[in-house]
């Protein structure tokens, strides 16, 4: 039993269902007002529009991490030239030093010798890259947080470098971990490579997803058949060991475990976009379309793409926070990317060694916790955005 | 207090709104009618002028709280329902009223057997044992005319005919003899044939009962045959009511007279023996093999279409009629080659049974087809615009942007659509007018030949009358051949200038249309007629139940 929509006839007037407010010519870039419901039913939801920014704030301002955490200065103004040291790469000799290997700005001498010149040092807000390590730690590494210290902890670095006190230390915001490294600068990276990485694996695997599964759903038959028993059998095999194995052969790296990844995790969207094909051939446009005439690839990246990016859109989000989630695995487990990279699961890693220097556990949780609900609560929203039954009413 | 005169069910000022998404809406407006004991009141309307919504508020089965009532009262037996609670209308809902509906697939429980679900209905009003709700049960099966009765007992609803499950349904709503039955639309959905059994059963048991129907229905000649009195609905007021044959032959409101005269009229194509065939196909046939086992054999198939040969000439019309499951329209799929099948297919002249794909394209141009229901044919993320321009982007290439364009506009005003609507999506037209937009599609590419597979049965009677009226133009203009298919025969009389009529994928009768409505030979084509223009159900065995 349907009850029937209560809206007027409109057949018997001219006049528009919506009035006159829908703008008769649209230019090709402005969005179909399909999708424009779309865009107001994601606004409506305020957790998801809000994750949304916070999420894009963070993740650009992780992607500018090397002018945020660096080693290098942003800008030297030596004896009248201009340097641009987090750009390229200049020899000690430029700034007067002795050897011809690239300077250490963060070295004392090179420091005395640009002042020297009555140069200038631009610093990016945060003197550390991810695997600067501080020579000047008050403690042995893992060092707490500066701000965190007390005096008798940091009494010897201070006399030794003539100062009055622990403020007046160059800021570990979030401590050091293990190896002295500068555990705020690290998390910056660090997140923008599982992000990177994330939506890496993410694009890739739903190309390949959206192919196989189109053509299975599209034409069925036996290539479906098939199709489904090779994904079966490419689904059982356990990518871990076969990580494991291939890691022994090559030097494992982002774009080697990219590849190894991506190799497995296409197999998630087949079935969906496969299913959104398969119901979709039988619709009656699709008839229409084919008593057209019109080819199988236009039909399918047309007529058949459109409603099977729903579904695919719908879950995007939720793959790459568990993306994210996987290589954040591995690195703890030692698996993922080589040693000295940042990476959240290795910080994770280090955490669990070091249990009586809290602060690496904290900001590991706490970033990864930050990260994933971010991602969820997008992902939420754009369910809800793309939901049917609220774009169709 | 329950006198003679004291009607039934009496309907005040009843009036509902539906609030979505902070905006209200009236569906139903101040309407007043009243039911007597006995008597049968129609409600009729277009969709979605708030016939079903009235009905359904006498038992409060409106979605509360999204629905409300502004304003109104309904008494029964002199009783307020609207103020009752829900335990109270629950003891009133299948006992005192009861009601069936349109789709007799989806209101039966696909899990239980009918037993279950008919006793149920029993003892939830009645504390009776199991034997003697069983007993009720089979005599209720047999008051309905269900052969077999105590076999179907046992029987799941997916067993059933469609005729046969809406009888089911009769029969749960009679189980405690009401005083008031609602009916919403019980026909629709079935044959004209079985739809005429099914009223023939319904006035039966009126008379036999002594009780009153209040029936939904959108079909004017079903409320000529049954009902006492009328209400015509529209835009959720009624704007006319009284005894029927006052409403039919005196019609004072003009909605009403519209309605009256809406009726397509019958203007068909002649035929025309000179002109060149455009189509004919020779022994036809679409197999659907029935694989069983793990070896998936042929054991055996589904002969939807069953050695059909047929020619169409240019300027006729074709109409294929028959009812559901008779192979229709897999006869116009298979035309097209949009299904395989087998047998001779010539085209224009040139056979074209077992082209590929690429080979069928060139013909493609010539050969269209319009789909039945206006909403699925139409992708809903393709603006009208792209949606008709999009045979001549595969077929006519060349053109430039405004050359296409140009084209689009004109077939849009021939279709009776305004053109400025091009860039708006299909969701926002109504259904008259989505198959305006289907029509202007297959028109585009100005094709010789277009299959019109059910194009009006969707639409409401006012815009049936309005699309036949559009495709007998077209036709006229554009010199077009149609292969019109319907179970309508009303709608096929005013338009068909040959027929045939199918049956389990065979042709039971062929000849020009004139000649076979006034004297049809078989059973079969004698039975649908009556069933179709005089509501009369065949007691023979020429039709099925």
């Amino acid at each position: 039993m349907t009850i029937e929509a209560p809206h007027k006839p409109i057949e018997t007037t001219t006049a528009s269902p919506l009035g006159e407010a829908v703008p008769t010519t649209r230019h090709s870039f402005a969005p179909s007002p399909l999708n424009e419901r779309r865009w107001h039913n994601f606004k409506a939801n305020r957790r998801g529009y809000w994750s949304l920014w916070i999420f894009m704030v963070l993740f650009v301002t992780s992607l500018l991490a090397n002018v945020i955490a660096n080693d290098k200065p942003l800008m030297i103004k030596y004896d009248g030239h201009l340097y641009w040291p987090v750009l390229f790469s200049y020899a000690e000799t430029t700034f007067g030093g002795d050897f011809e290997t690239a300077a250490d700005y963060r070295d004392p001498y090179i420091q005395k010798q640009i002042a020297a010149k009555g140069g200038t040092i631009i610093w990016p807000p945060i003197r550390y890259s991810y695997s600067t390590i501080n020579r000047d730690s008050p403690t042995p590494a893992p060092s707490p947080p500066t701000w965190w210290l007390t005096e008798a902890q940091c009494k010897d670095i201070v006399q030794q470098k003539h100062l009055t006190g622990c403020r007046d230390l160059e800021m570990n915001w979030l401590g050091t971990d293990a190896n002295g490294r500068d555990v705020m600068a690290r998390l910056i990276y660090g997140f923008r490579i599982s992000v990177l990485f994330g939506l890496s694996l993410t694009i890739i695997s739903s190309i390949v997803g959206i192919l196989a599964g189109g053509v299975q759903g599209y034409f069925g038959g036996w290539i479906d058949l098939g199709f489904q028993r090779f994904i079966e059998i490419w689904n059982s095999i356990p990518y871990l060991y076969l990580l494991l194995i291939i890691s022994a052969v090559l030097p494992p790296g982002f774009f080697v475990l990219l590849g190894i990844m991506a190799l497995f995790s296409w197999v998630s969207l087949v079935g969906l976009v496969r299913a959104e094909f398969l119901r979709g051939r039988n619709f009656e446009y699709i008839q229409a379309a084919r008593a057209l005439g019109v080819s199988n690839a236009v039909i399918m990246i047309r007529h058949l793409l459109p409603n099977a990016m729903v579904a695919t859109m719908t879950f995007l989000p939720f793959i790459v926070s568990s993306s994210v989630m996987t290589l954040t695995a591995l690195d703890f487990l030692g698996f993922g990317l080589p040693p000295g990279s940042p990476s959240l699961g290795e910080l994770l890693s280090q955490a669990k060694a070091n249990i009586q220097a809290p602060w690496l556990g904290f900001a590991g949780f706490f970033s990864l916790a930050i990260m994933l609900s971010l991602l969820i609560f997008v992902g939420e929203a754009v369910r809800d955005a793309f939901d049917p039954r609220k774009t169709f009413v | 207090m329950d006198s003679i005169n004291q009607p039934l069910l009496s309907v005040r000022d009843l009036s509902v709104a539906f609030r979505q998404q902070g905006r209200v809406s009236v569906a139903v407006d101040r309407i007043s009618f009243e039911i007597k004991r006995g008597e049968c009141v129609a409600l009729v309307g277009e969709s979605g002028s708030g016939k079903s919504v009235s009905a359904l508020s006498v038992l409060k089965l409106l979605p509360y709280p999204t629905a409300s009532h502004p304003s109104g009262s309904i008494r029964f037996k002199g009783q307020e329902l609207l103020s009752l609670s829900e335990s109270q209308i629950r003891g009133i809902r299948g006992n005192d009223i009861s009601i069936i509906f349109q789709e007799p697939m989806t209101s039966l429980n696909p899990l239980h057997m009918i037993e279950a679900q008919i006793t149920e209905i029993i003892q939830l009003h009645h504390p009776v044992s199991n034997t003697v709700a069983r007993a009720r049960a089979l005599e209720l099966l047999r008051q309905v005319g269900i052969p077999e009765p105590e076999t179907r007992l046992k029987s799941y609803p997916h067993q059933l005919s469609g005729g046969q499950r809406q009888r089911v349904m009769i029969a749960m709503a009679l189980a405690n003899e009401p005083d008031l039955l609602i009916a919403d639309e019980p026909t629709t959905a079935l044959d004209v044939t079985v739809q005429a059994q099914i009223l023939a059963l319904l006035a039966e048991i009126r008379a036999r009962l002594g009780m009153s129907l209040l029936f939904i229905t959108h079909d004017l000649g079903i409320v000529r045959r049954i009902a006492d009195r009328v209400c015509v609905m529209n835009s959720g007021e009624i704007v006319e009511q009284g005894p029927v044959e006052q409403v039919f032959n005196a019609p004072k409101h003009p909605y009403t007279r519209d309605l009256l005269a809406a009726e397509p009229k019958p203007d068909p194509a002649p035929p025309r023996p000179e002109q060149p065939v455009v189509i004919s196909t020779d022994n036809l046939k679409v197999w659907f093999p029935i694989k069983r086992g793990i070896l998936r054999s042929t054991v055996g198939h589904i002969k939807a279409v069953d050695g059909v040969s047929l020619a169409v000439r240019k300027g006729e019309t074709l109409g294929v009629v028959g009812e559901s499951g008779s192979g229709k329209t897999t006869l116009g799929l298979a035309l097209l080659r949009l299904i395989s099948s087998d047998g001779r297919i010539v085209f224009l002249g040139n056979a074209i049974q077992g082209l590929k794909f690429k080979q069928m394209r060139p013909f493609r141009r010539d050969m269209q087809i319009v789909f039945q229901d206006p909403f699925g044919s139409l992708s809903p993320r393709m603006s009208v615009g792209e949606i008709v321009a999009e045979g001549l982007m595969v077929h006519q290439k060349h053109l430039s942007r405004e050359e296409r364009d140009a084209r689009v506009v004109k077939v849009l005003e021939d279709v009776g659509l305004n053109p400025e609507w091009r860039s708006r999506y299909p969701h926002e037209f109504s259904g008259g007018q989505r198959q305006r937009i289907s029509i202007a599609r297959a028109a585009v590419l100005e094709p010789s030949f277009v299959v019109l597979d059910e194009p009006t049965s969707a639409l409401d009677m006012l815009l049936q009358a309005q699309m036949v009226d559009l495709l007998r133009e077209l036709q006229r203009k554009r010199d077009l051949t149609y292969l019109f298919i319907s179970h309508d025969l009303r709608v096929v009389a005013s338009l068909a200038s040959h027929l045939i009529v199918m049956r389990q994928g065979k042709v039971v009768e062929e000849g020009p249309a004139s000649k076979l409505f006034r004297s049809p030979q078989s059973d079969y084509t004698r039975a649908l007629f009556a069933a179709a223009f005089r509501n009369e159900a065949s007691g023979d065995d020429a039709v099925a139940t």
